[in-house]
């Protein structure tokens, strides 16, 4: 099944559409399977054995970890020139404690992880079988990447390490993610990311009655970082995403913790914000007497491919023909990594689902068959050349 | 009569060469071979009743990679007792035969229980093995059916491959006790103790999960309710000896925990179905010899059968000893 012209891409969609129905048993084991090995980031070793077992079992000669951690699998071309990378982060937001359970029900798959991004690793997974079966022979090397350490602290190493060290001539990428379907990213936008940690001193002062705990110090940091005027253009936003602090209705919390991100179009907006934010450290703890520290961890800087670049044109036609409506969003994940080595990539979505990031994750089944189409399709039209 | 003495020596001679850990079984490229050159077929059956939060997952998992991929089964069949759900419907959804129990054989007077859908599964399917799998599993995984059939196609004189599940989410030294959950510990194993010693090599004779030959399953009579476990032991002992059986751990099972109260209901079916067995092969008397209590333990990844004299000796009443009636200056009254 080769493809002559974008046209022919077009036209080999419903019957890769209607091949990938009859493989859901496949699809949908390794979804379950994936999807119940706990994959926190730092500690994903398991869920990239199965896969690389998955790899294995499918014939792939070239498969194994890299030092980073990450599993990588490679489909030979016929050419050898060139490569194609597809990726998946494999990593989730959920400690190993929390039930993996995944239940599978008429029309959706429900679980902790199952669309960010169990789905997208198991796809992955199953990308060789898929291939197969669809007798898709790619001229350029297909390679196949469950990158590790992604997520929060983990801050891209996995993928970078790999992007950084690899031997492949990678002309294009494609990042996978579980949901949403339709979702297109192209570009990214500049990024920090961080957390801010209040002490209150052990040997606490009881003449500071009252106005002594880390929430109270956290909340004065909170109120000074809501102060700070955003502008309209480039559009720019803070989010403050998780807190921690204290331990009990009656006791002082000593320690306190907001995890904060700051997205902004311009870089030069994010490094002001980023050194405002520094400052606003220094001058509460200054003020309070207890300790701020201001721990800025991740970065990603803007950039990518246009949006007429032809990568993303062929995604959107792709989409188009498929019958879905393209959802245009700037991407921070690995998509990233790869604008920075300035390989064109996209970020694409594989199905619909809800609950996101609880415990109640669940993605539809019927719109996957759709999904993998798409990255079947732009696969497709990647290798043809339509897309250079 | 076999000494106490030659009954350990077997049960531990039994237990380290008929326990199985499923991990031993993971090439099931060559265990689907193997089944090929002995020419064997086998049908997984699930009973259910009102499964549906559960029966999709397994479906799928065993049809994917037991079916599919490596062509272990030969059909899955779901027969159910008459759920209120949407059980039926999921599994054909996603692959499964689909029987009622009152379907099969609908001309015998229908009973309602877990036992009949196991027994009706041997009319229906067609299997020279019949693999049993309970349909309220979570944390389904092909090695609940592969690790179960294995020492059945690689053996020919196992019979009856028993599942248990032993492993520990913490433990910290390196002897820790192992066995059933507390019905098998407060009712089943005091009885095997008792009765038949040699079946407390089981390690966990309730799971709900084995996979037996056809020719065995055909001879055993089936309860229909809670005691369809204990009874199959017991007839397959009885009938094939302990040399017959075998047991695969499977590592961790989870399922709801079931409350005292349903366990009580478990329990007292269970000693029907055992006094009922037991009349039948006349070993009541049996009991007054044995005062050895056999539970388990493991040490370095090894099971131990760990025994207990427990001997429940006692006293007459108080007013048959002469000092007692001496000092309350009681007089033995004789008997009539």
């Amino acid at each position: 099944m080769a493809a002559k012209n974008i046209k022919s891409v077009f036209q080999q969609l419903p019957k890769i559409e209607n091949k990938l129905r009859g493989m859901s048993e496949i699809l949908l084991a390794n979804l379950v399977m994936i999807g119940e090995i706990p994959a926190p980031t730092f500690r994903e070793e398991r869920r990239v054995q199965f896969i690389l077992d998955r790899f294995n079992e499918a014939g792939l000669t070239e498969c194994s970890t890299d030092e980073a951690g990450n599993g990588i699998g490679v489909l030979p071309g016929s050419d050898d020139d060139q490569s194609i990378l597809l990726c998946a982060h494999s990593d989730t937001v959920f400690n190993e404690k929390v039930d993996h359970t995944m239940q599978v029900n008429t029309d959706s798959i429900t679980g902790t992880g199952v669309a960010d991004n169990s789905l997208g690793t198991a796809i992955l997974a199953t990308i060789p079988y898929i291939l197969e079966e669809l007798e898709i022979k790619l001229k350029s090397n297909l390679v196949l990447l469950a990158g590790v350490k992604t997520l929060g602290r983990g801050d891209l190493h996995g993928i970078r390490f790999f992007l950084e060290n690899n031997k492949f001539n990678i002309q294009s990428a494609i990042c996978l993610e579980g949901v949403e379907l339709g979702r297109l990213s192209y570009s990214s936008i500049g990024m920090l990311r961080g957390e801010i940690t209040c002490k209150v001193p052990e040997a606490y002062d009881w003449s500071r009655f009252g106005d002594a705990s880390a929430i109270l110090t956290l909340n004065e940091v909170i109120n000074k970082i809501n102060d700070i005027r955003l502008p309209k253009r480039p559009r720019t936003s803070i989010v403050m995403g998780s807190i921690e602090g204290g331990t009990s209705f009656d006791t002082i919390a000593l320690e306190s913790t907001l995890g904060f991100e700051v997205r902004s179009e311009s870089q030069k907006v994010v490094d002001e914000i980023g050194e405002r934010i520094e400052e606003i450290g220094i001058e509460v703890s200054s003020k309070m007497g207890d300790h701020v520290n201001v721990d800025i961890f991740a970065r990603r800087s803007p950039g990518g491919i246009e949006f007429s670049h032809p990568l993303t044109r062929c995604a959107r036609s792709i989409l188009n023909e498929l019958g879905l409506e393209p959802r245009l969003a700037p991407s921070i994940s690995e998509l990233s990594a790869l604008i920075d080595k300035k390989i064109p990539a996209l970020t694409l979505g594989l199905s619909t689902g809800d609950h996101l990031h609880e415990k109640n994750e669940t993605i539809k089944i019927d719109p996957l068959y759709k999904g993998i189409t798409q990255i079947i399709g732009t696969l497709l039209a990647i290798d043809g050349g339509y897309c250079d | 009569m076999q000494s106490t003495e030659d009954t350990v020596i077997d049960i531990q001679k039994w237990i380290d060469s008929n326990t199985y850990h499923h991990s031993q079984f993971w090439d099931l490229k060559q265990l689907v071979e193997e089944k090929e050159k002995k020419g064997l077929t086998i049908s997984l059956c699930l009973p259910t009743l009102n499964e549906e939060k559960t029966i999709g997952k397994e479906v799928i998992l065993f049809r994917s990679e037991l079916v599919n991929r490596y062509p272990l089964l030969d059909e899955i069949a779901v027969i159910d007792s008459g759920s209120d759900d949407n059980t039926l419907e999921v599994a054909r959804n996603f692959g499964a035969d689909t029987y009622l129990a009152s379907d099969i054989l609908p001309d015998l007077e229908p009973k309602r229980g877990k036992g009949e859908n196991l027994w009706k599964a041997i009319y229906q399917l067609k299997g020279d093995i019949i693999v049993y799998v309970d349909a309220d599993i979570s944390n389904i995984h092909p090695r609940f059916v592969y690790g179960l059939v294995a020492p059945l196609i690689f053996r020919e004189e196992v019979k009856y491959v028993k599942a248990f599940y032993d492993r520990p989410l913490a433990f910290s030294g390196n002897v820790r006790a192992s066995g059933g959950g507390r019905v098998t510990e407060i009712l089943v194993r005091p009885l095997f103790s008792l009765f038949f010693p040699e079946l407390t090599s089981i390690i966990q004779p309730l799971s709900g999960e084995y996979a037996v030959r056809r020719e065995v399953l055909e001879q055993i009579y089936f309860p229909i309710g809670y005691g369809v476990e204990t009874s199959h032991l017991i007839d397959v002992h009885h009938k094939f000896g302990l040399e017959a059986f075998a047991q695969t751990d499977l590592d961790k099972r989870v399922h709801e925990n079931k409350p005292t109260q349903a366990l009580g209901k478990m329990a007292f079916g269970i000693l029907q179905t055992f006094i009922k067995r037991a009349k039948a092969l006349d070993i009541f008397d049996k009991a007054e010899h044995e005062t050895i209590l056999r539970q388990f333990q493991v040490q370095k990844e090894q099971y131990r059968q760990l025994e207990m004299e427990i001997i429940e000796d006692e006293r007459p009443p108080m007013i048959e000893i002469d000092e007692y009636r001496k000092k309350f200056k009681k007089p033995l009254k004789k008997k009539k």
